[in-house]
């Protein structure tokens, strides 16, 4: 069938049809790739409407994200809550869920580790950090795995109630920093009482970051190995796909959607130990940075691909990082970034449509002036 | 705080009461746009950003022009054009009505905070409020009967909405084609039009919502001014069942939920004062998991709407 349809294009001198999985692929790279330059073509127009110039704010992305060593410790520190915050979204996006409240799960998280790391100063070092990590996974995971729960055995909503729980992590946050687990010294910024220095998280050797960065690197090779390579990834995504399907062929939804909305959460908990025991040594006001908002464009951008979060990762990092120097250079308010990130995801989520209807135009360009 | 001690403790409920007049506004808009905008199929999880973008503008052309009302009248073009926006992403296939609401939000805080930094100084006019208190001399009672005329003007709206939803052919139209597109098209009603209108109007209520909260309670522009209320609309809407006249009632209670934490707070109750900050967002994750079923369709859901498909 194919040799004929092949015939049939040589002989009406059209290019010929390329295999459905080469098309997948070649779609899969160059459609976020268009979509990030459309987004920061609209954002160019937008710096143009204010009267700046869109070729010195990209110049200055560059020099404070990736140009120099300097700079990229500071893209570097940006990344790791992405990984985590962006993978908190792409799992359960595998099985057909839309979490968003990553950030819940990485405060609470980040808090969890802050309490036990403070505590556990007079034990081993290496009990220590299993405490702290197992603090934060269990918490995030918790947080997250309720979301999932409430979806399978409530049929709530999950996209609204990862939300909801956001705001209540935020308020529960607030309250025991000021309250329960308040350090007497913390004056003006409520925080926890301080990680003992054998507790923090070091950085790495010959490298200006910390540990928090190759972890996340390596924690999310591993879930898309879970994702793509093992069957309990393979009854995700069916779940994904269809859940009708995946019910009819006796497949344990429930507990999947719980276990991979808990690993998701844990994974955003991990996120928080690490901003907690490498950056602030204590559980401040500072852990809310919306780095949750930044994470969903993420996953989005890598297309829920847990291998392409690390690159997407690495870039919005950059972008995130650039925010102060584009501050001050440009005089453009700090909420500029958050506009660009606006932009990329608009056109991201726009060209959703192109999938599956860029056949002739590949062919074209890939068979351009050879078909004459 | 000398004239709490008069009324005692009967200062809570009062204070509860008045608040949640006060702070059930923003969510009566953007419930109403929502429910207009669900009505037709879609669902937008922008309203959170389009009522920080409404927030934004009521102040600034308010500030500009001198008066709240071209404030108010800007906000609505504001959450128009952010609804439009919404609407035609959303026509195109494969894209994902939910995300895109979450793009918007992104964006619409983005552009608010951005357009919004010279306006967090300067005092703009503030909308006006009728005086209900004025048979009482106890000043608590007349600050919690001091009813905004925006309030006055959604409570209209939603009993508006209701009939129009039973009565009119826009309604009707609007109802068809959330209910099922095929019918829709076999009526000769082209859906993705209705649809891109329902939104663009979901999103002009809500940008008078938004205004709201920068015209009169709290009453002044700054980037913490919208605190999830437009995403807890959304559970509203689903809890009110998508009737205008319950997503006032729906709006009341959680004004009411809003109000507990200053309302202690007036009366000298300090403790824990960020979990009952928490209260609508917990009473909101409580209706939802308390009416949602695994099941049962929702009764009064429209059909073609993603969330309860």
């Amino acid at each position: 069938m194919t040799n004929i349809s092949q015939n049939e294009a040589a002989a009406s001198g059209r290019p010929p049809a390329l295999p459905s999985w080469v098309i997948a692929r070649i779609e899969a790279l160059a459609i976020p790739v268009f979509a990030l330059i459309a987004g920061a073509a609209l954002f160019s127009l937008f710096l143009m409407t204010q009267g700046k110039s869109p070729q010195e704010f990209f110049a200055l992305v560059w020099r404070a994200a990736f140009s120099s060593a300097f700079s990229w410790k500071n893209t570097l520190s940006h990344v790791s809550p992405l990984l985590m915050a962006a993978l908190c979204v792409a799992i359960p996006a595998r099985l057909g869920l839309m979490v968003i409240g990553g950030e819940g799960a990485i405060i609470l998280g980040g808090l969890a580790a802050a309490v036990v790391g403070a505590s556990c100063g007079s034990i081993p070092a290496f009990f220590g950090f299993a405490a702290m990590v197992v603090a934060a996974f269990v918490v995030g995971g918790v947080w997250i795995g309720t979301v999932g729960a409430l979806r399978v055995k409530r049929g709530v909503n999950e996209t609204i109630s990862s939300l909801l729980m956001a705001y209540i992590a935020t308020a529960i946050f607030n309250q025991l920093v000021e309250s329960v687990f308040r350090d007497p010294a913390s004056l003006n910024k409520p925080a926890t009482m301080p990680i003992p220095d054998a507790l923090r998280v070091t950085d790495l050797p010959f490298l200006s970051t910390h540990w928090g960065v190759p972890v996340g690197i390596v924690i999310c090779i591993a879930c898309y190995f879970l994702l793509e390579r093992t069957t309990i990834g393979f009854a995700a995504r069916v779940t994904g796909d269809n859940i009708r399907a995946a019910q009819i062929q006796g497949l344990p939804v429930s507990r999947l959607v719980i276990g991979f909305t808990g690993l998701a959460g844990g994974l955003a908990g991990l996120g928080g130990f690490f901003e907690v025991s490498a950056i602030y040594g204590n559980a401040n006001d500072s852990l809310i940075s919306g780095v949750g908002n930044t994470g969903i464009l993420v996953a989005f951008l890598a297309r829920h691909n847990p291998l392409a979060i690390i690159p997407v990762a690495l870039l919005l990092g950059g972008f995130e990082a650039s925010s102060g120097l584009v501050q001050r250079r440009m005089d453009l308010p700090d909420a500029t970034i958050l506009v660009f990130e606006g932009c990329i995801f608009i056109l991201v989520l726009l060209s959703e449509t192109l999938y599956g209807r860029s056949d002739s135009l590949i062919r074209k360009i890939l068979f351009a002036g050879r078909s004459k | 705080m000398t004239d709490a001690s008069a009324l005692g403790m009967w200062g809570v409920p009062l204070a509860i009461l008045g608040g949640a007049i006060r702070v059930s506004t923003p969510f009566l808009f953007v419930s109403l746009g929502e429910c207009l905008t669900e009505r037709s199929g879609r669902i937008n999880l922008g309203l959170e950003g389009t009522l920080v973008i409404g927030a934004m503008t009521g102040y600034a052309m308010s500030y500009h022009s001198g008066s709240p009302f071209i404030g108010v009248a800007s906000a609505a073009l504001a959450g128009l054009v952010f609804g439009l926006i919404h609407g035609w992403l959303c026509s195109f296939r494969h894209v994902n009505d939910i995300a895109v609401g979450i793009s918007m939000m992104i964006v619409g805080l983005g552009l608010a905070f951005y357009f919004g930094k010279p306006y967090i100084q300067p005092t703009a006019p503030r909308l006006p409020s009728i005086s209900f208190g004025w048979w009482s001399d106890i000043p608590q009672v007349q600050a919690a009967l001091q009813v905004n005329v925006l309030f006055i003007a959604g409570a209209v709206l939603a009993f508006l909405m209701a009939w129009m939803f039973r009565n009119t052919r826009i309604g009707l139209t609007v109802r068809v084609v959330g209910d099922s597109t095929d019918a829709a098209r076999t009526l000769g009603i082209r859906p993705t039009r209705v649809r891109v209108l329902a939104t663009a109007v979901g999103g002009a209520f809500a940008g008078v919502g938004g205004s709201y909260l920068s015209l009169y309670y709290p009453g002044s522009w700054s980037e913490g001014i919208a605190s999830g209320q437009g995403l807890m609309a959304v559970a509203l809407v689903i809890f009110a069942r998508w009737n205008p006249i319950n997503c006032f009632w729906a709006a009341l209670l959680f004004g009411g939920a809003g109000a507990i934490g200053p309302a202690l707070q007036s009366v000298g109750i300090t403790q824990g004062y960020y979990l009952f900050y928490a209260a609508p967002y917990v009473l909101t994750l409580g209706i939802l998991v308390a009416t949602s079923s695994t099941e049962r369709a929702m009764t009064g859901a429209p059909g073609e709407m993603s969330i309860t498909k």
